[in-house]
């Protein structure tokens, strides 16, 4: 069993990508909501592995589970059986500081995940004091010079902010912690396609700068053929197929409803292109 | 091709604290029997060039036009009386979301009934008669059951199939779909596109298509104009949108990404300040 020491060390430049570490583990996972006659079983027997530095994306309709496959990931859900392992840790019922600190999420509407009455400085300062950042001021004007927004936009309030400029908000404050996974629910759904086109740029280049692991879960297979290299498909609770991005594009898939999906987004290309 | 509709010079303006601002300038467009896609990014006024045709706009909001023609009346020179003849008989509107558009403590099927009643002169039963027929042709297969439902009892796909049987039962000549399928999944997304093409196709009516999505107005429908700032700045036949020449237009198809065209970084948009003081191109035919 790996333990903390074993994370430590891969924090050290390369020994994890020699290691081949693991960036995520998920083995026979289960979530279920309810109880008894009332228990709804969002995610049955889901495995997925995701090496330190990858990205790897979750398609399928709304209600399949891939959201809530994050969800039980950063502990958010408490019903669940199986076995998740992060950087090599097997996850228990809680999750301590530690955890929070490596894994960090971005949600899909960046109008809902910002407090309407907090300042970008004020969101960005509390989560950088809750972990334990003495340097708060520099670390601001470094996160949003990284997410390319600049000191200006440093006291305003989400309202004063366009969509594309709030994401931009949330993606710094998930960066605060200096994390190593970002898991990203559907982070471009609610934004225009150039904007779109910005915000999954930049995720790409910090994705490149600091070697952080990526698990997206979109319905768009377009994006998440942009942005990552393996792909889950999602049906009703269950992973029917995992497989490379290249052979989602190439076609060679085996399920039917992966194919389903492909052509629905496919067919709109065609005529597109 | 028959008119349907004329709009000439269309303007949306509402007054704030720094002067009118424009959201709509000068936008003119007709409509025949045919799927007229309008696409743009948020802000471009797409949303409000349709809800401005039905007068939807409140004060403070302005609409001015020269004029907005259906079938020889100028629909800007109705009464607020009148006008509600025209909505939903003459010309209806699916909006995004039929979480928000549906009445939430009325079985679906009464309100469809209820739409029905509104505009013919007819009995419950017979109103009745035709929810159930029209539940059946947008594809829900138990509509007994499904009529009896509220509305928190359906799925966003089946919600928005209910809201196009309830736009489409007053039997109108044209449509005015504002984003129809943006809140729902992409398999389910193409089905209520295909019962609403087929129910517009069978009717010959008028389609107005509201989209930000340029993949799915292109494949869609037959006529696209592209908005940006409150201007048509390009029109376009839609299978040779890839082929549009605005470079705003080019802007946005680059700024895709594509499963059969994979590119290390997506296009980023340069907004040119010029677009905006550019000469509108008329939609008219």
């Amino acid at each position: 069993m790996n333990t903390r020491a074993d994370t430590g060390a891969n924090t050290g430049a390369d020994t994890q990508a020699t290691k081949g570490a693991n960036g995520i583990e998920i083995e026979n996972l289960n979530v279920w909501f309810g109880e008894h006659e009332d228990r709804v079983d969002a995610v049955r027997d889901a495995s997925l592995c995701v090496p330190e530095g990858g990205s790897f994306g979750l398609v399928g309709e709304s209600g399949s589970g891939k959201s809530t496959i994050l969800r039980a990931l950063t502990g958010l859900v408490p019903t669940w059986s199986g076995r998740m392992a992060v950087l090599g840790r097997d996850l228990g019922r809680r999750r301590d500081r530690e955890f929070y600190r490596s894994v960090q999420m971005v949600f899909q509407d960046p109008y809902a995940s910002l407090h309407p009455r907090q300042s970008v400085d004020q969101v960005l300062g509390e989560t950088l004091s809750l972990h334990g950042f003495h340097d708060i001021d520099r670390r601001i004007n470094k996160l949003l010079d990284d997410v390319g927004l600049g000191p200006a936009f440093r006291f305003r309030y989400p309202h004063q902010l366009s969509g594309g400029q709030r994401q931009r908000v949330a993606i710094a404050r998930a960066l605060a912690p200096e994390p190593r996974i970002l898991l990203l629910d559907e982070p471009t759904s609610a934004l225009d396609v150039s904007v779109q086109a910005e915000i999954l740029n930049l995720l790409v280049d910090l994705r490149a700068e600091r070697g952080l692991t990526y698990l997206m879960v979109s319905h768009n297979l377009a994006v998440v053929g942009h942005m990552c290299s393996d792909v889950a498909v999602m049906q009703l609770g269950e992973i029917v197929e995992t497989l490379p991005v290249e052979d989602m594009r190439a076609g060679r898939t085996t399920h039917p409803y992966t194919r389903h999906l492909l052509q629905a987004s496919l067919g709109e290309m065609a005529a597109g292109a | 091709m028959s008119r349907l509709l004329d709009v000439e010079d269309l303007w949306v303006r509402f007054p704030t604290r720094s002067g009118m601002f424009e959201a709509v300038r000068g936008v003119s467009f007709s409509l025949g029997r045919e799927r007229l896609g309008i696409v743009g990014e948020s802000g471009s006024g797409k949303s409000l060039t349709g809800r401005a045709i039905l007068r939807l706009i409140r004060p403070p909001g302005q609409v001015q036009a020269r004029r907005i023609d259906l079938d020889g009346h100028d629909l800007l020179s109705l009464t607020e009386r009148q006008m509600r003849t025209v909505r939903g008989q003459r010309i209806s509107m699916i909006m995004q979301d039929p979480k928000f558009s549906l009445n939430p403590v009325m079985r679906v099927g009464e309100q469809i009934a209820e739409a029905y009643l509104l505009h013919a002169n007819t009995s419950r039963r017979q109103a009745r008669q035709k929810t159930l027929e029209m539940l059946e042709a947008v594809r829900i297969r138990d509509p007994e059951r499904v009529a009896r439902l509220y509305p928190h009892e359906v799925s966003g796909g089946m919600g928005q199939r209910i809201m196009i049987a309830m736009m489409m039962i007053p039997d109108p000549e044209i449509l005015i779909a504002d984003e129809p399928t943006s809140a729902l999944d992409v398999s389910v997304q193409m089905q209520v596109l295909d019962i609403m093409d087929k129910l517009v196709r069978e009717r010959g009516m008028g389609l107005i298509f509201i989209s930000h999505d340029l993949n799915l107005v292109s494949a869609f429908c037959d006529r696209v104009l592209i908005m940006y700032g409150g201007r048509i700045v390009e029109t376009c036949a839609a299978d040779r949108l890839h082929e549009a020449r605005h470079p705003y237009t080019r802007g946005l198809l680059n700024a895709l990404p594509r499963l059969d065209a994979p590119r290390p970084r997506l296009e980023v948009l340069k907004r040119d300040p010029a677009w905006r003081d550019e000469p509108g191109v008329s939609g008219r035919q």
